[in-house]
């Protein structure tokens, strides 16, 4: 059983890869990535790693998509619109076969108990403070929060450091206009030229 | 394992450098938000003001003038407190000190003050220090990452300039692939051992030769992956491309600090992950460690491809990016002598002493091309310092202490430094790299004295921007490199503590 | 067959695009279609809608989904504890609350450089 759901859900995470690098709209290769991220959520499942899993689904899924497609559309999605060639028009109606397939391999995985059934998402520590079984949310916020303690406030420290950067790397000072958008005034030129210059007498 | 800890079980005091440099950063990026536009003096001051403070209890508690409680570890063991972690700390504190001592002018007149600019820096710098405390793998990586998404901040600051932004997402690009490499070994290592802790890699790694299991290469195969990663953080080849387009890019002011403080933590995390995690990993039929035969090659490409390569180059900038790869193979050496049994501790402490060496004279030699730098990020050919003595004296002056320490010559901090990294290669036995890297530092000469001949030599107008923030940190830098050289017990006392934690 | 707190996951998956498909499908069907250039306007809450929807958007989402993305991951921190407090107690309050502050700083900054406005 494990090995049958591994090739189907597998087989939906390699091809969503491949449409999502042969699709010419950017738009549509985002869509892709989300199939791909459910699928590798899937196999966290499979793994007995329900926490990693729902992180897959909130963080990748969710917000770096969001974050992703705002990027495109920042770029302009319109330029590639038009270009899907007519050999790929076949590409939506597979993405949602592909869909419709893992949404049904997963949910009956799911019900039937063939994944995920250990850790589960119960809220407890066993009587004595161990936690419930290796790799339960509870268990991580245990290791978390005692022995990982030093790297999590590191990570806060990162979070802050990303927030700034981002700040500094868009924003000239308060209240300006953000220079992408002054910059893209003028996109064509500009955008086709290659992003990483010569790299010099080396 | 499974009793509720209290705060006491953290040890706080023993990681207070590292503590009160977060802190300090934080309330610093807060304090930066009131500071009005045309005050951002005042944000360097407190940098500074943080760096110091942080400086002198690492300095105390490295002299055993205060015990913090070192030679225990921190936070369940994932900080190591002892000498090498002083002695790492002080290394990235001088840095950070001396970066923003040269930036503070760079910035004011090319129109990137920002405070951000030492708010990220002190994060940098803190991200340094605690790959040097690391006392697992976990640790390492989220270090890592925290000395360098600043740095990677940092090279673009000015994007307003394409060089920069190229320089930027370069550095990010190339860098995410490299923490890829790392995350990759560590999670072999742990695949293998069962462990992220230095102390329970070793003890995994007896039973695992023991045994003779075919996991141990599994487990040579994340170390592997980890030496591409932090080999990619250091610049040595074949992980070095970066590095010129990177360092003529990003701001000359970042460069200085980053040039630096990203080699610091990068030998540092590696002495932590081989030296102490893995010393004992030996294959049947050898006499050393698994991964000394490997290091050793980077190390002898890295010196010869380093040095050959900026004979040829005719940009300041990219003539050091050139020359800081080739001093990552001098480094390399002492790295690779760490695989032999008994040599371990003297390898560790060359490493630390030729970082210290390093940072005084590679800052300061930025320090010279951000003053010599044109506001528009021009000037920094060779052709630039043409006349540069006649004009300005004491800045040539400066300029070629630091070359000739980075040549090696004796009575500069630079000779002392190849002193004992070439001394702990021949402990170990390590002829034939040791060789290399005596040979690849005359071709270095070529290059650092043509500096000195453009300077002292040619005619040219020789132009410079000092002030004296600027002229401080070079001062520093270069009085530092002299008395490092005419005292080098300095440094060897500096090291003197150092000493494995397991094995050795 | 074991039920365990997952079936909920699974039945939502199932369920969900169900209740998404189902309205659609039947409106398909069942209304009757009498189309006007007008009612085949895309709908944006009254307004005449102008241009195509395929345009530039503005940078200031960018800067959103960043500061959101940032708040996400700490999120997903603030579970684990959530679940593991009621063993750890004071401890782990004390770790959490500089977690927190951390951020706290990370938005004071943000508002106060004003990336929080649309300009």
């Amino acid at each position: 059983m494990e090995l049958t759901l591994f090739v189907i859900v597998g087989a939906i995470a390699l091809l969503s890869a491949v449409m999502m690098l042969i699709s010419e709209n950017a738009v549509y290769s985002a869509l892709f990535l989300i199939l791909n991220f459910a699928a590798i959520a899937f196999f966290y499942l499979m793994l007995d790693a329900g926490f990693l899993a729902m992180v897959q689904l909130a963080v990748y899924a969710g917000a770096i998509m969001v974050l992703f497609l705002f990027v495109i559309m920042l770029l302009g999605a319109d330029p590639v619109r038009h270009t899907t060639p007519r050999k790929l028009r076949w590409l939506p109606k597979a993405a949602m076969v592909l869909a419709v397939i893992f949404l049904l391999t997963a949910s009956v995985a799911i019900i039937r108990g063939d994944v995920g059934a250990v850790g589960g998402v119960a809220p407890t520590l066993t009587a004595d403070g161990q936690p419930l079984s290796f790799g339960s949310p509870a268990h991580i916020g245990w290791l978390l929060f005692t022995r990982y303690v030093l790297p999590l406030e590191i990570v806060a420290l990162l979070l802050l450091v990303a927030m700034v950067g981002a700040i500094v790397l868009t924003r000239d000072s308060v209240g300006k206009r953000p220079p992408v958008v002054r910059r893209l005034a003028n996109p064509p030129a500009e955008l086709e030229r290659p992003i990483v210059g010569e790299s010099g007498q080396s | 394992m499974f009793t509720v800890p209290s705060l006491s079980d953290l040890n706080l005091a023993a990681t207070l450098p590292a503590t009160l440099l977060a802190l300090g950063a934080s309330v610093l990026l807060v304090l930066d938000l009131f500071v009005p536009k045309g005050r951002k003096a005042l944000t360097a001051w407190l940098a500074l003001a943080v760096l110091g403070v942080s400086l002198i209890v690492a300095l105390l508690s490295l002299g055993d003038v205060v015990d913090l409680g070192t030679g225990e570890g921190a936070f369940f063991g994932l900080y190591i407190a002892d000498s090498f972690t002083d002695a790492v700390s002080v290394i990235v504190l001088v840095t950070a000190m001396l970066g923003v001592a040269v930036a503070y002018n760079y910035l004011e007149r090319t129109g990137m003050q920002r405070g951000e600019y030492y708010v990220l820096l002190l994060f940098s710098a803190l991200g340094a220090m605690l790959m040097g405390a690391a006392g697992d793998l976990v640790t390492v990586f989220v270090a890592l990452e925290l000395l360098s998404i600043p740095l990677y901040i940092l090279s673009g600051f000015r994007w307003r300039d394409e060089g920069s932004e190229e320089s930027a997402l370069k550095y990010f690009i190339l860098g995410a692939f490299a923490s890829g490499f790392l995350v990759y070994g560590i999670a072999l290592i742990y695949g293998a051992t069962g462990t992220t802790a230095f102390g329970g890699i070793w003890a995994a790694t007896r039973d695992l030769l023991a045994a003779d299991a075919a996991t141990k290469y599994v487990l040579l195969l994340g170390a592997g992956m980890v030496l591409a990663g932090l080999g990619f953080k250091v610049a040595a080849v074949p992980f070095h491309m970066w590095t010129p387009d990177v360092y003529q890019g990003a701001p000359t002011s970042v460069v200085a600090y980053m040039s630096v403080a990203a080699k610091v933590g990068g030998f540092a995390a590696l002495v932590r992950v081989l030296a102490w995690g893995l010393p004992d990993f030996v294959l049947s039929g050898q006499s050393a460690a698994a991964w000394q035969s490997t290091v050793w090659l980077i190390a002898a490409l890295t010196m010869i491809l380093g040095n050959v390569v900026a004979v040829a180059q005719n940009n300041l900038k990219r003539l050091l990016a050139y020359s800081s790869i080739a001093h990552a193979g001098y480094i390399l050496i002492a790295v690779a002598a760490m695989g032999t049994a008994g040599v371990a501790n003297e390898a560790a402490r060359a490493v630390v002493i030729y970082l210290m060496a390093y940072a005084f004279t590679n800052v300061g030699a930025f320090a010279v091309i951000v003053a010599v730098e044109r506001d528009d990020g021009g000037h920094t050919d060779i052709d630039n310092v043409r006349g540069l003595a006649k004009e300005q004296p004491v800045l040539a002056a400066s300029m070629a202490v630091f070359m000739l320490s980075l040549a090696g010559v004796p009575l500069t901090a630079g000779f002392v430094g190849k002193w004992f990294v070439f001394k702990a290669g021949l402990a170990a036995d390590l002829v034939p790299v040791t060789v290399i890297g005596v040979l690849t530092s005359a071709i270095s000469a070529y290059y650092y004295l043509r500096v000195i001949w453009f300077m002292y030599f040619e005619e040219g107008e020789g132009k410079a921007q000092i002030a004296w923030p600027l002229a401080w940190g070079i001062s520093v830098a270069a009085i530092g490199t002299l008395i490092l050289g005419f005292f080098p017990y300095l440094l060897s006392d500096m090291a003197r503590g150092i000493a494995l934690a397991f094995g050795g | 067959m074991i039920l365990n707190e997952w079936v909920f996951v699974g039945l939502f998956f199932l369920l969900g695009p169900v209740l998404l498909v189902v309205p659609i499908a039947l409106s398909k069907w069942l209304a009757p279609k009498r189309p006007t250039p007008i009612k085949q306007d895309a709908y944006e809450c009254g307004a005449e809608p102008v241009g195509l929807a395929w345009k530039q958007f503005r940078a200031e989402y960018y800067i959103f989904a960043l500061v959101f993305l940032v708040f996400d991951v700490e999120l997903v921190f603030m579970f684990p504890w959530a679940l593991a407090y009621n063993k750890l107690g004071l401890f782990a309050l004390f770790e959490m609350v500089i977690f927190v502050l951390l951020l706290v700083v990370a938005l004071v900054y943000t508002w106060r450089k004003g990336a929080l406005e649309w300009s």
